[in-house]
């Protein structure tokens, strides 16, 4: 088990260094930050000046690796535009990302479990139908689209709730529900298709047969092995999570990491955009490190495979 | 962002011989298969359709609403933008641009993670623990994050745009089909090829690829929603198709200012998303249904 978490860290590592070079490498080819931090009117002195002061004038590898050696201690330097540790910006805003997420992958849980274990159970039925249509509307509708609409009717016209920002739990609802929605298709399709297996198994059966209460059945015997594909997939669904929280983030003028990610990549902010790409990259790293884990510890055939 | 089709399959799970299913009388999926046609007929005869240009600006005609509402004319049926550009020339011209983004992107990545499925299931071995450890590093990569920082660092154009998601995609098909090379090749018929002197090559390209083809084809439909969805996204972000070209995602990002005003101007581009990804993705889980039940996962 030690050895399989030792590879399995070693392997996160890795990435994590490929990420880095490509963050690294992909931030410098955008072009010069100077144009867009400097005034128009900046003499040629100005901009030597201020690039010997950002520490952009010395050669690429050595940038490289004295980003390195800082980002390991928390250290991304200063944002080019706000002035400010980027360190002081991600501490500000990942507690809002967080919040959002959890919050977010609490409505989905909330509503992936019962719709998508009682699909499975009263398959064929107008629940099941019902949760076939979340599903697939839940994949083709344009999350932003959706968003702008909630903002205008139900925030703007109805002003039943914050339109964004964050004062307080009601301004959690709207980004909330939007950003979850998503995420419960999936769920409920893996939740769905997993069940039906277990449900036609004969452990299952044989527990019917000992005469188990049929809840007992269900949401005991069953679930526990039907989870099993969802927690792998707990590791990509919070990578969709970030993915989505972008563009959720920005509709909503929410003060989260995927916002600053945006206005980063607005105003190329090298120092920022590195420091929110790596953090995520850290937290999907770590969150599929425990994934695995868990998974081998469920499951030994994982644990022994390699 | 809606939570991606292909990466619902379970990553160790034992993909099954896609086995022809007892046809139950095969009702075709039609609402996706006429919208989808629609959709592409539209896209490819745009410039034939009488319809205005759909970068022609007109400052009298600014924000007029749908010919069925007060104050809209027949000219513009469902409305103009804040530039006065007819909305609904420009929904048939950014169909185009949503459509070949998804059909080239998806073809590039599936090709690509094909390629790498095949070669990682047949090798095994070293070749497929370096093959996969890289395919799952790309797999937990935000994917629109990614394109996001490719897409402003080397400048927001279609090409730009097909290349930063197709990077990230290939590695849904590159797991799916090295499970499914995996259970094939511990079949006869590989072994009996084999013997018969078949190389690598032929055994790879006429007895593996042929056998993962149903697959393919059901990833390849599901994802093309899912892709006209991250390039929407892209564009909406302002990362995507640059303007004036007509792209769904920026015309939704221009009506954000003014929905107060003219709801119009984001409603229809984005009704347009919904309508095709809707579309592929019931066609892609009827393929599924259909020829490929095994894969209810995917």
């Amino acid at each position: 088990m030690l050895r399989f978490i030792f590879a399995r860290l070693l392997q996160s590592l890795v990435a994590l260094a490929i990420i880095s070079v490509v963050v690294f490498a992909l931030a410098r080819a955008t072009g010069d930050p100077l144009y867009l931090i400097l005034p128009m009117s900046a003499s040629q002195e100005d901009f030597d000046n201020a690039r010997r002061y950002l520490g952009l004038d010395r050669p690429y590898v050595e940038q490289y690796l004295s980003f390195v050696g800082r980002a390991v201690t928390g250290d991304f330097g200063n944002s080019l535009r706000a002035r400010r540790p980027v360190s002081d910006l991600i501490r500000e805003r990942l507690p809002n990302s967080l919040k959002l997420a959890v919050f977010a992958m609490g409505v989905s849980l909330a509503m992936a479990f019962p719709l998508g274990v009682m699909a499975a159970v009263r398959k064929g039925t107008g629940l099941d139908r019902f949760a076939q249509v979340v599903s697939v509307l839940g994949q083709s509708l344009p999350t932003f689209w959706v968003a702008i609409l909630l903002v205008e009717f139900v925030a703007g016209r109805l002003q039943w709730l914050p339109a964004g920002g964050i004062q307080g739990f009601t301004s959690y609802i709207l980004p909330g529900f939007t950003l979850g929605w998503f995420v419960v298709a999936g769920l409920m399709r893996l939740l769905r298709s997993g069940m039906l297996e277990v449900l036609d198994s004969e452990y299952v059966k044989l527990a019917r047969v000992k005469g188990v209460g049929e809840g007992r059945v269900i949401w005991l015997h069953a679930l526990k092995n039907a989870l099993i594909p969802v927690i792998t997939f707990a590791g990509i669904y919070f990578a969709i999570l970030v993915t989505t929280a972008i563009v959720v983030e920005t509709v909503f003028a929410w003060p989260g990491l995927g916002r600053l990610a945006y206005e980063g990549i607005s105003s190329r902010d090298f120092p920022v955009i590195q420091a929110v790409v790596l953090t995520t990259a850290v937290i999907v790293a770590v969150i599929n490190l425990c994934v695995d884990c868990l998974y081998a510890l469920i499951d030994p055939r994982i644990r022994h495979a390699r | 962002m809606p939570a991606e089709p292909g990466v619902l399959a379970r990553p160790d799970r034992e993909a099954v011989l896609p086995i022809a299913v007892e046809r139950r009388g095969l009702r075709l999926p039609l609402f996706s298969l006429a919208m989808i046609a629609l959709f592409v007929v539209a896209a490819l005869v745009a410039p034939l359709l009488s319809l205005p240009d759909p970068t022609a600006q007109s400052l009298r005609a600014r924000f007029t609403p749908p010919a069925w509402v007060d104050g809209g004319s027949r000219e513009h049926l469902l409305g103009t933008d804040r530039l006065g550009r007819d909305l609904l020339s420009r929904i048939v011209w950014g169909a185009r641009v949503s459509l070949a983004a998804g059909v080239v992107t998806v073809l590039l990545a599936s090709a690509f993670g094909a390629a790498v499925g095949l070669a990682a299931g047949y090798y095994g071995g070293r070749v497929d623990a370096t093959l996969m450890r890289i395919t799952d590093a790309t797999l937990s990569f935000p994917v629109i994050l990614l394109a996001l920082i490719l897409a402003v660092t080397v400048g927001p154009s279609f090409t730009n745009v097909v290349i930063a998601i197709a990077v990230i995609l290939w590695a849904r098909y590159a797991r799916v089909i090295r499970g499914q090379v995996l259970t094939l090749m511990r079949l006869d018929f590989v072994a009996q090829a084999r013997l018969a002197g078949a190389g690598a090559w032929r055994i790879i390209t006429r007895h593996l690829l042929p056998n993962t083809l149903g697959t393919l084809l059901v990833l390849v439909t599901l994802q093309i929603g899912y892709v006209i969805i991250v390039e929407a996204s892209l564009s909406f972000l302002g990362a995507g198709i640059p303007p004036p070209t007509p792209a769904w995602g920026s015309m939704i990002a221009e009506g954000r200012d003014v929905v107060t005003r003219a709801w119009w101007v984001s409603l229809f581009p984005g009704l347009a998303i919904l309508l095709v990804v809707l579309a592929f993705n019931l066609l892609g889980d009827w393929l599924r249904d259909t020829f490929d039940p095994k894969l209810r996962q995917l």
